[in-house]
């Protein structure tokens, strides 16, 4: 079990400080604890002027692809008439990825706090939060803490008395790893299938029931919470060196590591340190092989790699693989790696929603070649086929789930070939040649 | 209930599930932004979403029969038939098959008696299916049980948690 787990000495916990505090879960826990005291202190302020501190403050998108938040704020323009919408990305379905359900099991009214910030400060008298349907327990906690929020009048129609209305509602998914896709998931929210919808329109323009939307994934609005509290500087010195990662981030550390589990640490931490020190290294007996540092969709590391990396949104690209959502897989040397990304493979052909013909088609023909590989019958000339396959997914789609496919193929065959090699040479039966005799 | 049993409505006048569907449709500026809501209420109530179910709701939402079962297809926490009693999924996604939960999948499989994936045992309380990323891949291997969702289980664990169920 993760929780309750004494934080590392080497963590910084903002967002995480109360992991496994019970009565933070309660309104009265959580205004114990500073709760809503930083909605107070936004509402008295311009929404314009919170838009500036968070862009000042360097937050990026934690939900996986770092958009700057306070940019993205921006793009809401006040006055044009329309409702505005706030949409909460709480669909987490990454492989890997599980801090967002921590966040919203344990400190459920930092959401509806930082859901209620984000709304006022783009002018939307209306937020979703968006659950994915399997999070029965981040639902029951959240569905709670919005009854608590409304019977005290922190929110709905005269939030904290300010006459500004300000709803929150939680929106149950119903099984669709697509949804966690910005308008795969206004299409869900409105009532449709989850497919994604071609950009442009951008949802500021045309988002959620056609009118401008943000959305934001529950990490990046829980850390509007400290950062209006505290202000834009100290969100900022809480980096080790570049200046275009601030802050801290949560990890979901998962696979064969000693001690998994949720961890936040300052952006620039040294990821070495991370696997090693923080979350206890390797199983007894193994050694790591590879890494998958932010969820399945980005490039898989070398330990090589892995170990001269500096935790950032630029870090983990210089050494050849991205942030992603902070979903750390570790895979040890117990396991084939070919095993691993045909389940990888299995996992986005069964969660394409096959509307283009690419990804419908790349996915399913991927998982087939890889798993023919695993099974000991794959062919020299199927690695290049798997290559072509997965050139032909990439940006070719009209969201990424294709491209997300095709990232762990390239990676694993570049940097793990020797293993799909020596399986292919090995194979025990040969089709054409079985016919011929 | 079996499939050919008659339709008994779940929203009908004054009930709470009708109740509980008027509640929701104000938070939306359509009404057709019911629809995930209502499908679960379904379930919820009849245990999965019948053709019957889905002309039901495309009625009070003012939609085509054919428009809901598009999207109730679309999702697969929907049931569009009947499951056992307990429906058992367990995530053997990546990150938990690196962790072993290939066996603990069999070991459900075999407790339960229904040794394959998505049949029903035959006195009706098991279902037993592998679901793609239950999202607690710190904590393999996640499990759901109906609503219930079940950390760190190991195939030693499985006889145990069966027999609490009733």
């Amino acid at each position: 079990m993760g929780y309750p787990h004494q934080p590392h000495q080497r963590e910084t916990t903002v967002l995480s400080r109360y992991f496994g505090v019970a009565e933070a879960r309660t309104l009265a826990g959580w205004k114990q604890r500073g709760g809503y005291q930083a909605l107070e202190k936004a509402l008295a302020m311009a929404p314009a002027d919170i838009v500036n501190v968070v862009k000042e403050s360097g937050l990026r998108g934690r939900g996986g692809a770092g958009f700057p938040t306070g940019m993205k704020w921006s793009f809401m323009k006040p006055g044009d008439g329309k409702p505005h919408y706030l949409c909460c990305n709480a669909d987490e379905s990454e492989p890997g990825t599980f801090k967002d359900r921590e966040l919203m099991r344990w400190t459920p009214h930092a959401l509806v706090e930082g859901c209620a910030i984000a709304a006022y400060a783009i002018g939307a008298e209306t937020a979703y939060i968006y659950i994915r349907g399997e999070f029965t327990e981040p639902l029951h906690w959240m569905n709670e803490a919005v009854k608590e929020a409304y019977a005290a009048g922190i929110i709905g129609k005269n939030a904290m008395g300010t006459g500004k209305r300000i709803d929150v509602h939680v929106h149950k998914g119903a099984g669709a790893y697509i949804c966690g896709e910005e308008t795969a998931l206004m299409n869900s929210l409105e009532g449709r299938r989850g497919n994604p919808r071609i950009k442009p329109p951008f949802p500021a323009v045309s988002g959620v029931f056609g009118m401008p939307t943000t959305i934001n994934n529950v990490e990046t609005l829980i850390a509007a919470i400290p950062i209006l509290m505290n202000g834009a500087d100290w969100y900022k010195k809480m980096s080790l060196s570049n200046p275009k990662s601030t802050g801290t981030k949560l990890y979901s550390v998962c696979g064969n590591i000693e001690r998994p589990g949720t961890y936040e640490v300052v952006m620039g931490f040294p990821f070495r340190d991370f696997l090693y020190d923080v979350c206890g290294g390797p199983l007894a007996g193994r050694k790591f092989k590879a890494v998958i540092p932010g969820g399945v969709s980005v490039p898989i590391q070398t330990m090589e790699e892995a170990e001269a990396t500096l935790m950032d949104y630029e870090g983990f690209v210089a050494q050849g693989s991205m942030l992603g959502s902070g979903g750390v897989i570790l895979i040890d040397d117990a396991q084939s790696m070919v095993a691993v990304i045909a389940r990888i493979a299995r996992f986005f052909a069964h969660e394409s929603c096959a509307q283009c013909t690419q990804c419908r088609e790349g996915t399913a023909w991927t998982t087939k070649i890889l798993e023919r590989i695993r099974d000991g019958q794959g062919t020299t000339e199927d690695l290049d086929t798997l290559l072509d396959i997965a050139e032909q997914m990439t940006g070719t789609t009209i969201c990424v789930l294709s491209d997300s496919c095709a990232t762990p193929v390239v990676s694993g065959i570049k940097k793990f070939g020797r293993e799909f090699e020596a399986l292919i040479q090995s194979r025990s039966f040969h089709p054409v040649i079985a016919a011929v005799a | 209930m079996t499939p050919h049993a008659p339709y008994q409505p779940v929203f009908g006048a004054g009930g709470e599930a009708r109740r509980e569907l008027d509640e929701l449709i104000p938070r939306y500026p359509r009404k057709m932004a019911t629809l995930l809501p209502a499908l679960w209420i379904v379930q919820r109530e009849r245990g999965w979403v019948s053709d019957e179910g889905m002309a039901e709701v495309a009625g009070l939402l003012d939609l085509t029969p054919a428009y809901v079962k598009g999207v109730v297809t679309f999702y697969t926490m929907y049931h569009q038939h009947p499951v056992g009693k307990y429906f058992i999924q367990v995530c053997t996604t990546s990150p938990c098959g690196i962790c072993g939960a290939e066996d603990v999948a069999k070991a459900f499989l075999r407790h339960t008696n229904t040794g394959e994936l998505g049949v029903t045992s035959s006195d009706g309380r098991f279902t037993v299916i592998e679901v793609e990323c239950l999202g607690a891949c710190g904590f393999a291997t996640p499990v759901m049980i109906n609503e219930e969702f079940i950390e760190s289980v190991t195939p030693e664990k499985v006889p145990d948690l069966l027999a609490r169920l009733t």
